[in-house]
């Protein structure tokens, strides 16, 4: 049994896929749980397909998506914000608007590229098997970065999200803190989007945090239950991935996707 | 010497979306005074609210809370129920504790002192028992009660109620105008937007009617005259001016 568990990890790749699977099964849900009480699910899987012109562009460079990506999905995480604010149209209409338009211009961007040295399912379903040395580096530092501003804003989000006019009133500038929380998810995006894949993330940034707001019966503890729902999903994941030689993105979707049947199943029981 | 009043609104005028929400509005409201909003749907309460509490630009005149026009600070806000994020899962402590976090320091761990008085706080409004119950799990009333809580745990000396009686019943009505009252006692300002003229004319010191302008302002038997009512709510005015002066006599 204990070489069942430790026989994959023998492989390096194995290794580097398995700490960049469990920081993002902590972190998305971190953030998903701001995501999840806003009603922001929408613009979490619009910010993650938009992004795929800043990657586009990585490989183009020759460069690490990291490089590219993390400045792209912070500038169109604050596009989708001021759409939002400045136009008159609904704020999920300008985010179908800019979400259709960013990934569209990825896809062109992809195509007319010869030689790149991804493939596009990979991007689109997560390759997590393929990280390198510095991707798990970037990886660690963003996810610190990412806790360290969940924590110093923990107060003025949970604020925010709950009374936005009482926020005000006390002198949070919104408007900041929504910038900063949407900054905050582009990271959590892209370094999902690694173990995940573009379209996949999604599952990793809502569904374990679904979870959590099933188990737990507070703000904080919903964060905190939906990451080992997360962290769970991506290591289980990733052994399924290994023995079932399946792909490793839909591998964590498919895993998050059955806990949080599973969690919504025993609370219906008990609560009848 | 003369303490300052609480509020007070010189000529102001609102534009919302190109046309005026309020024009002219003048009135003072002094320390230690329960004074309720009045005035039908789209009269410009909530406009008003939102200037008082700084959320929102005039168009013209100005606003003076304590003699400054320093918006922030001593001024609480009690929002209407629909501008409440219940996704959020908060318990009433937390909620409380949300009163204590800028006087505590955003990003510095709440003190001791900070704690006790939130639990003062809740003591005193009568939810210290509910305080693991969650924000949901709560009656119309009992929310109130918690928001109540969170305005005393912020040391606010100006209080603003909008719909504060939405949803909450005929009972919990009078336990929450008790608090206001007691608020009142101790020098605060306590305005609160209501369409409870019955409330009103029993249980407030001021009214302030209102329907685009100022139809009114003053003691409630004086100021909810039968020309006022009318102006404020058509024959619906009348007939609660005739059933007001039956009650008098």
């Amino acid at each position: 049994m204990i070489d069942y568990i430790l026989e994959p990890f023998q492989y390096s790749f194995m290794m580097r896929a398995l700490i960049v699977s469990v920081l993002v099964g902590i972190m998305c849900p971190l953030v998903g749980a701001y995501v999840i009480t806003r009603g922001r699910a929408f613009m979490g899987d619009a910010l993650a397909h938009s992004v795929l012109p800043a990657v586009a562009v990585a490989f183009l460079l020759r460069i690490s998506p990291y490089f590219a990506a993390v400045p792209g999905g912070v500038v169109v995480a604050i596009l989708m914000g001021v759409v939002s604010r400045r136009t008159g149209v609904r704020e999920d209409t300008s985010i179908g608007i800019v979400f259709a338009g960013m990934f569209a211009l990825g896809l062109v961007i992809l195509s007319l590229a010869r030689n790149l040295p991804v493939d596009i399912e990979d991007l689109l379903l997560g390759q997590v098997l393929g990280v390198s040395r510095s991707d798990v580096l970037v990886s660690l530092a963003l996810a610190a970065f990412v806790i360290a501003g969940l924590s110093i804003f923990h107060r003025q989000f949970v604020y925010t999200t709950f009374d936005p006019v009482g926020a005000k009133v006390v002198g949070i500038r919104t408007g900041i803190v929504e910038y900063a929380l949407l900054t905050l998810l582009a990271l959590v995006i892209i370094v999902g989007i690694e173990a995940a894949g573009i379209v996949l993330v999604m599952a990793m940034l809502i569904t374990p945090a679904a979870a959590g707001y099933l188990l737990a019966r507070r703000f904080v503890g919903m964060m905190a239950l939906g990451s080992v729902v997360g962290a769970v999903s991506a290591v289980a994941g990733l052994y399924l991935s290994y023995y079932a030689n399946l792909p490793s993105g839909p591998a964590m979707a498919l895993v998050a996707t059955a806990l949080f049947a599973c969690t919504a199943v025993v609370k219906r029981r008990a609560s009848v | 010497m003369t303490p300052p009043p609480g509020i007070t609104v010189e000529d102001v005028t609102v534009e919302r979306e190109g046309h005026k929400a309020l024009t002219d509005v003048t009135f003072e409201v002094g320390p230690g005074t329960l004074m309720g909003v009045v005035g039908p749907n789209g009269a410009g309460k909530s406009t008003l609210f939102d200037a008082v509490a700084g959320l929102l630009l005039i168009s013209r005149g100005r606003i003076l809370l304590h003699g400054t026009d320093a918006q922030k600070g001593g001024l609480a806000y009690v929002p209407q129920r629909d501008s409440i994020n219940w996704s959020l899962p908060a318990t009433v402590l937390d909620v409380v504790t949300m009163g204590r976090f800028r006087s505590a320091g955003w990003f510095r761990p709440l003190r001791k002192q900070d704690r006790e008085m939130v639990r003062a706080c809740l003591c005193r409004v009568g939810m210290w028992e509910r305080r693991s119950s969650l924000m949901t799990e709560l009656s119309g009333g009992q929310r109130q009660r918690a928001f109540i809580a969170r305005a005393l745990a912020q040391e606010a000396s100006i209080v603003l109620l909008d719909e504060a009686f939405s949803g909450v019943d005929v009972g919990a009505q009078e336990g929450i105008v008790g608090v206001l009252q007691s608020l009142r006692d101790e020098g605060r300002v306590v305005l609160l937007a209501t369409h409870d003229l019955t409330n009103l004319a029993q249980r407030f010191d001021q009214v302030l009617c209102i329907n685009g302008h100022v139809c009114a302002c003053g003691p409630p038997e004086e100021a909810f005259t039968p020309e006022v009512l009318e102006e404020l709510y058509g024959s619906h005015g009348i007939e609660f001016a005739h059933d007001d002066s039956e009650r008098r006599e």
